[in-house]
């Protein structure tokens, strides 16, 4: 292993994003702090969805799997494609660094920023209500399946896309619909028969679900099956991702 | 698999390339020696950058292998590439970051540490760049840009250098800049191998030189031996007076015309000057300078890599 050349990528995508904090924490973290004013105001005392939890409270764990899933996406895709489009991904690709230790470096860049969006959206949330965590370590764990998995779809789209526009579709007509309609601003047992069913199929709503049972200790499925969807995926994209890389698919010639 | 032994810094064995139908490369096969300041040339098209991205892992081969100080650039990828430090041809960069941040996350990508730095700022002054270390790659001139690139292909030491075109559009300060640095590195142990459109440029810097056209290898010696197995001289005459037509033989000979200048090209052993000379004043001229010139690489270049009438290549 070239730990120093994974370390030093992991570094370099750290900054990349560091350098722009405003833009990539900052303007997810007002984002999602404008749609909690608005549907607090409009919806926290017209819906319950579970015994003894608030609308608000709810809404919560909601939207910050929703700001993980949509960064660690962002940060993966958007770093590879500029790298390709501006033509420097090639001095990544003169290095000895492995397609596994290529991997490695984005995908812990991208979690480490899902992290900071999620941490600070939790920390300001608790100035409208208090979320409690009832198991940490499944909150972590889906945080990790969840926005890994996003993190090598962003990686595997960013290898895909020769320009911007590819990664603009690839987000707008894939992750953004998946990701809103999976239950992030209601229960699915609110929906009728066909689109509870159609939401067993998206694998968003196993991250969403599982992530807020680490909350609150209730969901609408089971904990571990979610955990098992979200790590399955996990394993599942990163092994295509890696493959691609090993391969050398659209990034050497 | 290919030959390696201590004196090869690069071994090219029987390497094709196919893009789709192009087929790019055509079996290519040589070495280059260690220590050696080594000429890659060919006209737009021959192959020479699709040889370079495979030698540099930025592309693989449809076939054959290539091996760097004897590590297969494929099954053997970290030590063949910790061997090697590439100039790509492009101006490309990342505009993250500052020049100095930007060779440190380079030489960490290879395994160098702090241990490192002192070069790095080595590197920088000798590149006129100690100045503009802590500036984006946004805000400098396209020659600093240049000199920055090649001291990213040198933050890891690497024995071997490959110059992708390095002087294009580069003005001719900078380029005698280049040419020194690159000297300097060659003086110092490095493999130098270097593709230019400047045929000058390599005629100045390369020990051997090989040329390659429609992805084969045309010609492969040592530089000397390449401009002395030309066998024309070219000779210059201005010409005064209201002579007739030349002699057909001395037409046959006539390569260029300016005015009151010709230029013939003679074949060593079978065209004398004398004589030349002798049938021209015969034709009612007189000869008011004469200038005789051995051949260029151009020359040479041109002769071999020249498509024939017929459509064939040379």
């Amino acid at each position: 292993m070239n730990w120093r050349g994974c370390y030093t990528l992991f570094v370099k995508e750290v900054r990349r994003f560091y350098n722009v904090l405003g833009q990539t924490v900052g303007a997810p973290v007002i984002t999602a702090m404008l749609y909690l004013l608005v549907f607090r105001q409009v919806l926290e005392d017209r819906v319950n969805v579970y015994e003894g939890v608030s609308y608000t409270a709810f809404l919560i764990p909601g939207l910050i799997m929703m700001n993980v899933i949509q960064n660690s996406f962002a940060n993966t895709s958007s770093s590879i494609t500029q790298s390709k489009v501006m033509g420097n991904l090639v001095f990544l690709l003169l290095t000895p660094i492995s397609a596994f230790e290529f991997y490695l470096a984005y995908i812990g860049a991208a979690l480490l920023r899902a992290t900071l969006v999620a941490t600070v959206l939790y920390v300001l949330a608790q100035l409208f209500v208090t979320v409690p965590m009832a198991n940490p370590l499944v909150v972590a764990a889906m945080l990790v399946c969840a926005g890994g998995t996003l993190a090598v779809m962003g990686m595997i789209a960013g290898i895909m896309a020769d320009k911007f526009e590819h990664l603009a579709a690839f987000q707008n007509f894939f992750i953004m619909p998946l990701s809103f309609l999976s239950g992030v601003f209601y229960s699915i047992h609110s929906l009728p028969a066909f689109w509870q069913t159609a939401s067993h199929f998206n694998p968003f709503f196993y991250m969403i679900d599982g992530f807020r049972q680490g909350f609150f200790g209730v969901g609408d499925v089971d904990p571990l099956r979610s955990l098992a969807v979200a790590a399955g995926f996990f394993v599942l994209v990163s092994i295509i991702a890696i493959s691609m890389l090993a391969r050398g698919y659209k990034i050497r010639g | 698999m290919p030959r390696a032994s201590n004196d090869t810094a690069i071994a090219i064995d029987r390497v094709h390339k196919r893009y789709g139908r192009t087929h790019a490369l055509r079996g290519v096969s040589f070495d280059i020696r260690r220590g050696e300041y080594f000429g890659l040339l060919g006209p737009n098209g021959a192959g020479k950058s699709t040889l370079i991205s495979i030698i540099a892992g930025l592309t693989h081969a449809s076939e054959g292998s290539i091996a760097v100080l004897g590590h297969d650039v494929r099954s053997d990828f970290r030590a063949a590439r910790r061997a090697l430090g590439v100039v790509p041809q492009e101006l490309v960069y990342d505009p993250f970051f500052p020049v100095r941040d930007l060779l440190r996350l380079q030489a960490g990508y290879y395994g160098c540490g702090r241990d490192y730095w002192p070069w790095i700022n080595e590197l920088l002054e000798r590149l006129e760049l100690t100045d503009k270390r802590d500036m984006s790659m946004r805000a400098l001139s396209g020659g600093m840009k240049r000199r920055v690139l090649i001291a990213q292909a040198l933050v890891h030491k690497p024995d071997v250098v490959i110059l992708d075109e390095p002087t294009a559009g580069v003005d001719v300060e900078l380029r005698r800049t280049l040419w020194r640095f690159t000297r300097d590195l060659n003086d110092a142990g490095h493999t130098i191998v270097l593709t230019t459109h400047y045929l000058e440029e390599a005629e100045e810097l390369c020990d051997r030189i090989a040329i390659l056209n429609h992805g084969e290898l045309k010609v492969l010696e040592d530089k000397r031996a390449l401009l002395d197995r030309h066998p024309y001289r070219f000779l210059s005459l201005q010409l005064t007076g209201d002579g007739g037509p030349l002699p057909a033989e001395v037409e046959a000979l006539v390569e260029d015309r300016h005015e009151d200048t010709l230029e013939l090209k003679l074949e060593q052993g079978r065209h004398y000057i004398a004589d030349v000379m002798e049938s021209i004043r015969d034709a009612g001229y007189r000869i008011a300078d004469v200038r005789t010139r051995e051949p260029h690489l151009e020359d040479i270049f041109v002769e071999l890599t020249m498509d024939k009438p017929d459509g064939r290549a040379a």
